[in-house]
């Protein structure tokens, strides 16, 4: 071996302004080196090692506990924070993260976002110095898996009108109600469960699976997201110590502080799984030969895949930018739901589109895209759906909220 | 005892290497870039040496432009403790190489030097064994097993006739093949770590390096396009093909 380098420096590249297919509009450049070697570390787990179990993972819906070890070895699970055995990485680079995990499959970016912006951000942000100290490196490590229990099976875009209840006792509190739809319901240690007190206001709680009256259920039969476990969480007159609640928020600004961290995880995640299925498609189309020549050699093809780089090109971008205002504290949760909603749609579209290029072979599960269809279903639905994402931003545009009458 | 170990920036390994239209080398504009595998398992047994006490300090080197600041801080987020750049924009071959390695070695005095057997991009698999020889250093090439003492250097080679066992006294130049181990990926805590540690940067000519390439490159080609195969009815059409035509027999 030698240490020749190339002669080309970060300062001159691109300077014959050639076109990049895959980045079209230079997404590389703006990163820097630790953002690219976190990226690039984070994608040669993902295809080394989560890759080769995803198939098998998905059809038979298999859970793999060690995937959350391996994440917290990796500083994946809150990467944000700062402390506690977390990295404190920016949102960039937790965007990038989210991005290469979801390339694989939004079950194991699920399983990453929610641990980290729905469980140990609410620990980090409203709980106190003794919760963080309990539970955060253990969150981090991937020792335990939390859930987040907000949604419940009568109130899921109104969770301002759940109906759990968490009544003051002599020691604490007794809660009482259902959570449905929860990822990890069936394997998680900890919950945070959101519930209205006595004054009808919404506090948190960090609730262990051995309290008495908790009970959880598996959801069978889902067609998404099947290699990350979902259920329903019960509770029945379970008895939690005041040390138990998060000292630190109450109102809907708890749970909805949680979501805006996720909610732009998943916006850089669902790009990864629309790349995902963009270059299987270019692929596929160009070593497919019908009628003597390579399917992309169709304008029917092409077009599709050039809707495919332009949305993920503009997509990108978007994302990009909300993390730089992240970043700078100048973000909104309305540019939140923007690309939200922008990346979930379009990624769902362009799965669609790559799958209908992948002829009758795209129904396979060989070919990936399929499970990436069926999953983006779910993530477009999951965490604001693309309809309350866009009365969010109508009712900010327009100043006329359209929830209800 | 300390390790010194070299890591040479690269064109990512899974880049389809396309050539320039002059035809005077491989299209780097806009290619994402990486480090030399062969490096990596360098730097990951480097960094095991360390981890199991045998090694106090890691130091990783680099030649090359600025830009192999990158690949240095790949090798700090991996657990090396410090970095050298040799900073320049000349192309550098294999000979230049080693000794720009040579100065940083009389100047770090390692007991052992780790490098890839070859890098993917030019595959010269020629710098580590000049380093030694410049050096006058005990040398283990492409080794797949590595068990360091304090004054033997025990290595495995993975030759034809099956495994080599060689003693070597050092300090050693060492060369790493595939199997020896299996690099980690960089934490993202560990990513952080590697932001505050240090980079130093010299140039060739304070090293008193002369690193004028002394290799013209003719001339860089796609290799000839496989054409389709053929098939034959009989072995004794085979027998013939591959005497009369291919000339093989």
């Amino acid at each position: 071996m030698s240490v020749i380098s190339n002669s080309v420096s970060d300062a001159t590249r691109n300077q014959n302004n050639t076109f990049v297919w895959d980045d079209p509009l230079l997404i590389e450049p703006l990163l820097n080196s630790q953002q690219k070697l976190a990226r690039d570390s984070a994608r040669n787990y993902c295809q080394q090692e989560l890759m080769p179990r995803i198939t098998r993972a998905n059809r038979h819906e298999k859970f793999d506990r060690d995937i959350y070890r391996e994440m917290g070895s990796l500083g994946f699970l809150g990467p944000l924070i700062t402390g506690y055995g977390c990295a404190g990485v920016d949102h960039i680079t937790y965007g990038l993260i989210a991005r290469e995990i979801e390339r694989v499959d939004s079950s194991y970016r699920s399983a990453m976002t929610v641990q980290s912006s729905l469980v140990m951000h609410a620990i980090a942000t409203y709980g106190s110095d003794q919760q963080r100290q309990r539970y955060l490196p253990l969150l981090a490590s991937g020792e335990l898996i939390g859930a987040f229990g907000l949604t419940e099976p009568d109130h899921g875009s109104d969770p301002g009108s759940m109906a759990t209840r968490a009544l003051p006792s002599s020691s604490g509190y007794i809660i009482n109600g259902t959570k449905a739809w929860i990822t990890n319901a069936p394997v998680a240690d900890i919950f945070i469960v959101w519930a209205k007190d006595q004054d009808d206001i919404i506090r948190g709680f960090i609730i262990e699976r051995s309290a008495d009256g908790m009970t959880t259920s598996k959801i069978e039969g889902k067609f998404a997201l099947r290699a990350s476990p979902t259920g329903n969480v019960n509770m029945t007159d379970v008895h939690v110590k005041s040390e138990s609640l998060l000292p630190n928020v109450s109102g809907l600004k708890g749970p909805f502080g949680c979501l805006n961290k996720a909610r732009y995880g998943i916006s850089w995640g669902a790009m990864g799984s629309a790349e995902f299925c963009w270059h299987s498609a270019r692929e596929y189309t160009l070593t497919r030969n019908q009628f003597g020549r390579p399917l992309a050699a169709n304008q029917l093809i092409q077009k599709k895949l050039v809707d495919c780089q332009t949305e993920i090109a503009i997509g990108l971008q978007s994302c990009f930018r909300v993390g730089q205002l992240l970043d700078s504290g100048n973000a909104t949760p309305e540019m939140i739901s923007l690309i939200k909603r922008n990346s979930c749609g379009k990624a769902l579209e362009i799965a669609r589109m790559s799958r209908d290029m992948h002829g009758g072979n795209g129904i396979s599960d060989e070919y990936h895209v399929i499970r990436h269809l069926m999953n983006l279903e779910a993530v477009n639905t999951y965490e604001g759906t693309h309809d309350i994402h866009a009365l969010l931003l109508g009712r900010a545009q327009t100043g006329l909220q359209a929830f209800s009458s | 005892m300390k390790v010194l170990v070299a890591v040479k920036r690269v064109v990512d390994a899974n880049v389809n290497i396309r050539v320039k239209a002059d035809a005077t080398g491989v299209e780097l504009s806009n290619v994402k870039m990486a480090m030399n595998p062969f490096d990596e398992i360098g730097v990951e047994e480097a960094v095991r040496l360390k981890e199991s006490g045998t090694a106090s300090e890691v130091v990783a080197v680099s030649a090359g432009s600025s830009a192999c600041q990158e690949t240095l801080r790949t090798a700090l987020a991996m657990g090396a403790d410090r970095a050298i750049l040799v900073n320049t924009d000349m192309e550098l071959q294999p000979l230049a190489v080693a000794k720009i390695l040579k100065a940083i070695v009389d100047r770090e005095n390692p007991k052992v030097i780790l490098l890839g057997k070859q890098a993917i991009d030019d595959d010269s698999n020629a710098t580590g064994q000049m380093l030694a020889a410049l050096l006058g250093w005990s040398q283990g090439t492409h080794i797949s097993k590595l068990l360091v003492t304090d004054n033997e250097v025990e290595i495995t080679r993975e030759i034809d006739g099956g495994l080599e066992t060689l003693k070597l006294t050092p300090p050693s130049v060492l060369t790493t093949d595939l199997r020896l181990n299996e690099p980690r990926y960089a934490s993202l805590p560990n990513i952080m770590k590697a932001k505050k540690k240090p980079i130093d940067e010299v140039i060739p000519e304070e090293l008193g390096v002369d690193v004028t390439p002394r290799l013209t490159v003719l001339k860089v080609e796609e290799p000839p396009k496989r054409s389709a195969g053929v098939k034959v009815s009989s072995v004794k059409e085979l027998v013939e093909k591959l005497r009369d035509e291919a000339g093989v027999i």
